[in-house]
C-alpha cells in the first residue's frame, strides 16, 4: 500500500457544546480523489478546514506527509503548533472556497501572483509566466488585467482555482466550490475539476452536493453523517449500491430536489 | 504635521489593539480610552504647563507640545477607525491568505491592510477637516493661530467684532476647502475595487 499523504486520526471537533465531529479516521493516498457528501452540518466542510488550519481539532491527530500538522515537539514534549510550524507543515495544501475569497484590490494576474512571489519567492518575472499559464488553463487569459468585481462568478472561482494551482499543491480541498453560484455556471468551474483531476497527480478532496460529479471523478465516496464517516467507498458503491438507511434518504431528498 | 504624526499613531495604535500579546492590548487599549475620554484643551495644557513643573520635563517649545497633544488626541480617536476597518475586512480574505501559506506580516501587508485602508480614508479625511480646526486652540498655549490674531484685532477696535470673526471663519474655511475637496476625492478612490468581492 501506497504510504498515506494525509492521516486523520480520531479527530473530534466541538464547537462550544456541539460536538460536529466525532472521531474521524481517514487516510488520503497522493493524487486520490475523495468526495466528501452528506447533510448539512454533519462536519463535512470542518473536516477540510482542519487540514487548511483554519479550524483547530478538539482532539485527535492529523499528519500530512508523516509531520503532525497541529502539534510540534519541544523538549521532547509535543505542545500546539506555533505559526512557523503550520506555515511548514501545510505548505503542500491548497484550498478553494465556496465564496471564492479573491483578493478584490489586486488584478487577476494578481491575485495568482501574490502567493509565488511572496510566499514560493519566485522572481516576478517566473511568477507572471506561470500564473499566464494558469489562467489560461482555466481559460481567463483575456482577463487578467480585470478585478475580482468585474468577473462571473463562475469566473470568479476560475481564477481561484488558478489562484490555487500556480502554488502546485499536493493537496487540493474544494469547499463547496458550486453552491454560491447560478446553475448555468457550474458546468465551467467543475469543467475545471475535472482538467485537474484528469491531469494532476495532485490529491483532491471535494467537499460537494454534485453527485453526479462524484459519480464521475471520484476514487472514493465518504458519507458524512452525525460525525462520523458512516460509509466509505467507490462512487458507485456509495452512491449507487449502499444499505445505509440514512444515506438512501439523504439522496432520495437530494435526487427529488434536483 | 500633527495629521501625519496622528495618522501613524493611529495606524500604529490600531495595530497593537488588534495584536496576540494582551499586554500590548490592554497597554494600547488604556491610551486610547485615556486620550478619547478627557479633554483636548486639559491635554493640551498638561503637556505645556504641568508635565514641565511636575517632573522638569519639558516638550519644548509651545509648537511641539501643540502638535503633540493634537496628534495624540487625533491618533486616539483614529486608532478606533483603524481598529475597526481591519475587523471589518472579511474574514475569507483572512482564509484566503491562509490557503496560500503566507506568513502573519504578509497577511496584514498584502492582503488586509490595504482593503482596510481603503475603508479608513473618507473617515480620516473627516478627522483632518477636525484636526485643522483644533488648532484654534493652541493660542490658549500662547501660539499665534488664526484665532490669535483675530483677538488681537479685535481688543484693539471693538466695534470690528463681528467682521472680525467674519473673516476668521472665511479664513478657516478657505483652508479647509482644499482638505473637503481631498476627502471627497478619496472616497471615490476608496470604492474602487473593494464595492464587491
Amino acid at each position: 500500500m501506497v504510504e498515506p499523504i494525509v492521516q486523520f486520526k480520531d479527530v473530534h471537533k466541538s464547537f462550544g457544546e456541539f460536538d460536529v465531529l466525532k472521531g474521524i479516521d481517514l487516510n488520503i493516498a497522493p493524487s486520490e480523489k475523495i468526495c466528501i457528501i452528506g447533510p448539512s452540518g454533519s462536519g463535512k466542510t470542518t473536516i477540510i478546514r482542519m487540514l487548511m488550519t483554519l479550524e483547530e481539532p478538539t482532539s485527535g491527530d492529523i499528519y500530512v506527509n508523516d509531520a503532525n500538522l497541529w502539534k510540534m515537539e519541544r523538549a521532547g514534549k509535543m505542545v500546539p503548533a506555533n505559526e512557523k510550524h503550520l506555515r511548514q507543515v501545510r505548505g503542500d495544501i491548497g484550498m478553494v472556497f465556496q465564496h471564492f475569497n479573491l483578493f478584490p484590490h489586486m488584478t487577476i494576474l494578481d491575485n495568482c501572483m501574490v502567493g509565488p512571489i511572496h510566499v514560493k519567492k519566485e522572481s516576478k518575472d517566473e511568477a507572471k509566466q506561470h500564473s499566464e499559464e494558469m489562467l489560461k488553463r482555466v481559460g481567463l487569459e483575456e482577463h487578467m488585467d480585470k478585478y475580482p468585481s468585474q468577473l462571473s462568478g463562475g469566473q470568479k472561482q476560475r481564477v481561484a482555482m488558478a489562484r490555487a494551482l500556480v502554488m502546485k499543491p499536493k493537496i487540493m480541498l474544494f469547499d463547496e466550490v458550486t453552491s454560491a453560484l447560478d446553475p448555468e455556471l457550474v458546468g465551467e468551474v467543475l469543467e475545471v475539476i475535472r482538467n485537474i483531476a484528469e491531469t494532476g497527480e495532485t490529491a483532491m478532496v471535494l467537499v460537494t452536493h454534485e453527485m453526479d460529479f462524484a459519480l464521475e471523478v471520484a476514487d472514493r465516496v465518504l458519507f458524512l453523517d452525525d460525525g462520523v464517516i458512516a460509509e466509505s467507498g467507490t462512487a458507485s458503491e456509495v452512491i449507487e449500491h449502499s444499505e445505509n438507511k440514512r444515506l438512501q434518504s439523504f439522496l432520495r431528498r437530494f435526487r427529488n430536489s434536483d | 504635521m500633527s495629521a501625519i504624526l496622528g495618522y501613524f499613531i493611529a495606524i500604529v495604535a490600531g495595530l497593537c489593539r488588534l495584536s496576540r500579546f494582551w499586554i500590548i492590548r490592554t497597554f494600547t487599549g488604556f491610551y486610547v480610552e485615556v486620550f478619547r475620554g478627557t479633554s483636548l484643551i486639559v491635554q493640551l495644557f498638561w503637556l505645556y504647563y504641568a508635565l514641565p513643573m511636575l517632573f522638569g520635563f519639558n516638550v519644548g517649545s509651545n509648537l511641539v507640545a501643540g502638535v503633540l497633544a493634537i496628534s495624540l488626541n487625533y491618533g486616539a480617536y483614529m486608532s478606533e477607525i483603524v481598529r475597526g476597518s481591519i475587523v471589518a475586512v472579511d474574514k475569507g480574505q483572512t482564509e484566503a491568505s491562509v490557503a496560500l501559506n503566507m506568513t502573519r506580516f504578509q497577511r496584514m501587508r498584502l492582503v488586509i491592510f490595504p482593503q482596510a485602508f481603503r475603508m479608513m480614508l473618507p473617515e480620516f479625511g473627516n478627522y483632518l477637516i477636525q484636526m485643522l480646526k483644533a488648532t484654534s486652540l493652541v493660542s490658549l498655549i500662547g501660539m499665534h493661530d488664526i484665532l490669535y490674531h483675530g483677538n488681537l484685532i479685535r481688543s484693539s477696535n471693538l466695534s470690528m467684532a463681528p467682521t472680525v470673526y467674519i473673516l476668521v471663519l472665511i479664513f478657516y474655511f478657505i483652508i479647509a476647502l482644499p482638505f473637503i475637496f481631498l476627502a471627497r476625492k478619496m472616497e471615490t478612490v476608496s470604492k474602487k475595487g473593494v464595492a464587491s468581492s
